[in-house]
């Protein structure tokens, strides 16, 4: 339904009662400046009293143990392969070497030599360093739970694709899934679980399943028609159709959900050592306590290494098309890549054997670059101290605290109002209905004041990410090579662990909203970059040289051609920033913060699963709104210029 | 690191030439958890690697302080070698009401956590560490989101430390704000340290920071039983948290109701396990100053303290 005069016309009506609402206030009876307490409900009891009979009188708990002793036999496995933990099959663990070599020999086999110096080189930083251990354990937990994630989601995925039933249960059950912060997963898994490899193995499998399920689905609905006809005809029973036909032609999504797995797994290493996975994660947490920023920042290069290492391979992998050697060539030629591979191999097991350095590099020989990352950390915070005390007075009184007072001041009835003339103008009826819907929920759910102090740090740390956002990417658009450094700069710090960023923010601002807003806009601004440069620069040359034909300065194509064109895609990115800057505000509760944030760090050290849902579900409905509405106007913008 | 080897050898020579007095352990790993600090994680190390030398097959687990309580009483780990009054107190004595845990031993070390300044801090306020000579100073500590008033960093609010209720039963000139996590206030530290800027934040000890930051307790009218639940007790008649934290808090050991069955010489070992504040500085020095792995710093420590340790295996 696209907005008509009539539309807008109740569109402005809505926005006449919110300001109605909020400038009569002292008029107001208090149960429409917050929800009167009779109004509110004990949602947390509820989910507590539906997980207590799940666990006690379901017996779901010995479901759930039998299923993560099968992770935990696996775990072992790995753990005793990759750092020797004294665990069946007890031949661990491999040497650094063989490893290095055998991701140097996959990213020549996979794209050549570029790849397998990157592949090689992460493997060799990480030896040298003096973390193989700790990236071992790191490692052991993440290739239990891929597979798991990608059986999982192709399994489910398949399922959705079967039935239309299903898929409706499923989709909005993903989209939940994908807005929730990280820490409302780990409560019940702990609840179920308990804590350990295990539970950090089942909570990323959680965590980094609903996009596998997405491109499962999406890949199999795109298979074309004539196809499944070839395979029909062949005579192929329905299971050989789904394995033989379908699922090799749907490769290109379904890897591309791989690659999706691996990140998402990444993403959980530091969050997931909370609940005891060990590692690379854990190791930081313990670093930064005790304030060696220089250590922590090798850590969290290690984690962007083997993240991009691990992108780069699995994109390699489902670009790869199926080759298909020639049946007469001997088997030697065909295999000479996998000959060559175990011949290193069994040279870097002799060699190790000799050499221990080869074998383990230990902690006390380990290079390590952190005395000069703090000396220039230090410098840097001598220099621009002056600079940030002024930032942090002018923020904090000028713009932060008459911002925080300003949302808190506000009723909640004129939130509602407003939002509902913002949902009409966007998308009519059913979109004002969704808005009211996700907030009023919000409101019922007794935490209002503390979701109104995360909406004003999202949304001033938006705005701000758009402020220098915008103008770079505009910036980084023009030249292609430009583009590709920056966007590079992007991928790293949206890979970087954002606890490492915590700290440096704390030094420079101190405890307060100045800092949370500065770690804060880092991540807000890496999906507004991206998606204004990629926007920008696929707008089709045919429309910028006609633009450039009929005498338009740059100013006026990018102003007049260029922006409106990558408008659709720009949107995309705002809709990406606020997820981003949802879940970030969440974790900068560590900082320390009043707002759900802080509510959800205590539920989950008393493990109250009731009230880290709620929480949880509170910040998705945030999200869950602003992707509606950004979509809703994207497809308008779409529209307009019949793209 | 060669010679702690030969010493894990005879211990365990030791204990199995041992008079047999109890059933014998099970052969299933005693899981011991590992918290964020490192002392915590140092002494875990050396009773691990003391329980390891009799025989016992250990391991380590990462989790949260708070959480770990729930996790010892189900059984999903045996055993907490700090359990803090003042930190965690209420969390252990939650979980014992409910069962399944209780009180192994104590350290002989006490605990103290309250009101702290770093020695510059000092210097531009003289009549420290008394607190009405902090309260006034409160003007080198204000800043612009605590208005005139002094700011005093607290820890995170899920430490329950009713700073604000102190403030107000004392009527001192300062606002609280809470830190998200002790590494913010480590953090806040590092930076005052390097504009020498006053400071005052919650702290302390056993800690590394004492290494790293000199400092002092702010000296509170003294803590009485009751002045946290009876407005009489304390400096006024009519407020509670009129006073000071205890400066005198236990530093306990829980273990796991089951372990005592399933392994009892591991359990009588742990009942005896019992340090000083001294020897929980140095733990947590070697690693936070010296640079060392937690598992060589444990190492380090049981070659540097070989009495002290031995005793626990009698």
């Amino acid at each position: 339904m696209a907005p008509s005069s009539h539309g807008t016309g109740i569109a402005k009506l809505l926005l006449a009662l919110a300001l109605g609402l909020a400038f009569g206030k002292f008029l107001l009876p208090e149960g429409l400046i917050r929800p009167p307490d009779w109004l509110v409900l004990p949602f947390a009891d509820w989910i507590n009293a539906a997980f207590y009979f799940l666990q006690n009188d379901l017996g779901l708990m010995t479901l759930t143990r039998a299923f993560s002793d099968v992770v935990e036999w696996l775990l072992d496995v790995t753990a005793n392969l990759l750092y020797g933990k004294s665990r069946w099959p007890n031949i661990g663990p491999i040497p650094w070497i063989v490893i290095a070599i055998t991701a140097f020999m996959a990213g020549y086999a996979l794209k050549g030599w570029r790849l397998a110096a990157l592949a090689g080189g992460t493997f060799v930083w990480i030896a040298l360093m003096g973390q193989w251990k700790w990236a071992m354990e790191t490692l052991s937990v993440i290739v239990v739970a891929t597979p798991f994630s990608v059986m999982l989601g192709l399994g489910m995925g398949v399922l959705a694709w079967r039935s239309p039933r299903f898929e409706r249960v499923l989709n909005p059950i993903l989209n939940i899934a994908q807005s929730l912060p990280h820490f409302a997963y780990m409560i019940p898994v702990v609840v179920f679980i308990g804590v350990g490899p295990k539970a950090g193995a089942i909570v990323t499998i959680i965590f980094s399943v609903p996009p596998m399920i997405r491109m499962t689905l999406l890949g199999l609905k795109k298979v074309p028609e004539e196809v499944i006809e070839a395979g029909k005809m062949a005579g192929s029973s329905r299971w050989q159709l789904l394995s033989r036909v379908r699922i090799p032609t749907a490769r290109s999504e379904i890897l591309i959900g791989v690659n999706q797995v691996i990140m998402q797994c990444l993403a959980m290493v530091v969050l997931a050592s909370f609940i005891g996975m060990p590692g690379l994660g854990q190791k930081l947490l313990q670093l930064l306590q005790a304030l060696k920023i220089g250590l922590s920042v090798e850590i969290g290069v290690t984690i962007v290494l083997l993240a991009v290492t691990l992108d780069r391979l699995s994109k390699a992998w489902a670009l790869r098309l199926p080759e298909h050697g020639e049946p007469s060539a001997r088997w030697l030629h065909r295999n000479r890549l996998l000959v060559i591979w175990l011949a290193l191999c069994a040279a870097g097991f002799v060699l190790a054997h000799f050499v221990p350095y080869l074998h383990e590099v230990e902690r006390k020989q380990a290079l390590s670059v952190a005395g000069p990352i703090d000396a220039a950390m230090d410098q840097v915070i001598r220099l621009i101290a002056p600079v940030t005390a002024w930032l942090r007075w002018f923020l904090i009184t000028w713009v932060l605290i008459p911002m925080r007072d300003a949302y808190l001041w506000l009723p909640f009835t004129a939130v509602l109002a407003l939002l509902a003339a913002v949902g009409w103008a966007m998308g009519g009826l059913r979109s004002a209905l969704v808005c009211v819907v996700y907030f009023g929920l919000i409101a019922l759910s007794g935490w209002w004041d503390r979701a109104m102090i995360t909406v004003y740090m999202v949304s001033i740390s938006v705005v701000i990410a758009a402020v220098f956002g915008l103008p770079l990417g505009i910036w980084a658009a023009r030249i292609p090579a430009r583009a590709a450094r920056i966007l590079l700069i992007c991928d790293t710090a949206q890979t970087f662990p954002s606890f490492i960023y915590l700290i440096p923010v704390i030094m420079l601002f101190g405890v307060n909203d100045v800092a949370v807003v500065a770690a804060v806009v880092v991540f807000a601004a890496v999906p507004i970059v991206r998606y204004t440069i990629e926007g920008l620069c696929n707008v089709p040359p045919e429309l910028i040289e006609a633009a450039e034909m009929s005498g338009a300065t740059r100013q006026q194509t990018l102003w007049h051609v260029r922006l409106p064109m990558a408008l659709p895609t720009m949107l995309v990115g705002a809709n990406q920033s606020v997820m981003f800057s949802l879940f970030m505000v969440i974790i900068a509760a560590f900082i320390g913060t009043q707002d759900l944030g802080q509510e959800m760090q205590r539920a989950l050290s008393s493990t109250d699963v009731g009230k880290g849902l709620v929480l949880g579900f509170a910040v998705a409905f945030m999200g869950l709104m602003t992707d509606h509405l950004i979509t809703r106007w994207s497809e308008d913008r779409k529209r307009a210029l019949g793209v | 690191m060669k010679s702690a080897r030969t010493m894990l050898a005879s211990a365990a020579a030791l204990a199995l030439f041992a008079p047999v007095a109890w059933a014998e352990d099970s052969s299933d790993p005693i899981i011991i958890p590992l918290h964020n600090w490192s002392s915590q994680i140092v002494m875990s190390h050396v009773v691990g690697d003391v329980l390891a030398s009799m025989g016992n097959s250990v391991e380590y687990v990462t989790t949260d302080s708070q959480a770990v309580y729930e996790s010892v009483r189900l059984g999903d780990v045996s055993l907490e070698l700090e359990v803090w009054e003042g930190a965690f107190g209420a969390s252990f004595d939650a979980a014992v009401a409910k069962g399944g845990i209780h009180a192994a031993g104590a350290h002989t070390a006490v605990t103290r956590e309250d009101w702290w300044y770093p020695m510059w801090t000092k210097e531009a306020c003289p009549g420290l560490p008394d607190w009405k000579a902090l309260n006034d100073c409160a003007a080198l500590f204000k800043t612009p989101e605590t208005g005139d008033k002094g700011r005093f960093l607290g820890g995170p609010v899920d430490w329950l430390k009713h700073d604000a209720e102190k403030v107000d039963a004392l009527g001192m000139n300062f606002v609280v704000v809470n830190a998200g996590s002790a590494a913010a206030i480590w953090a806040e530290l590092g930076a005052a340290e390097k504009t020498k800027t006053p400071i005052v934040v919650f702290n302390w000890t056993p800690n590394f920071a004492e290494a790293v930051w000199p400092g002092e307790f702010v000296e509170f009218p003294k803590w009485e039983a009751g002045c946290n639940t009876d407005p009489a007790v304390g400096l006024h008649a009519d407020k509670i948290y009129d006073c000071g934290n205890p400066a005198t808090g236990y530093l306990k050991i829980a273990a796991w109701d089951g372990m005592k069955d399933k392994w009892p010489a591991a359990y009588a070992t742990l009942s005896k396990v019992s340090l000083t504040n001294a020897q929980i500085a140095e733990m947590a020095k070697l690693v936070d100053i010296d640079g060392m792995e937690p598992e060589d710093a444990a190492k380090a420590w049981m070659d540097a303290n070989p009495d002290v340790w031995k005793a626990w295996l009698g």
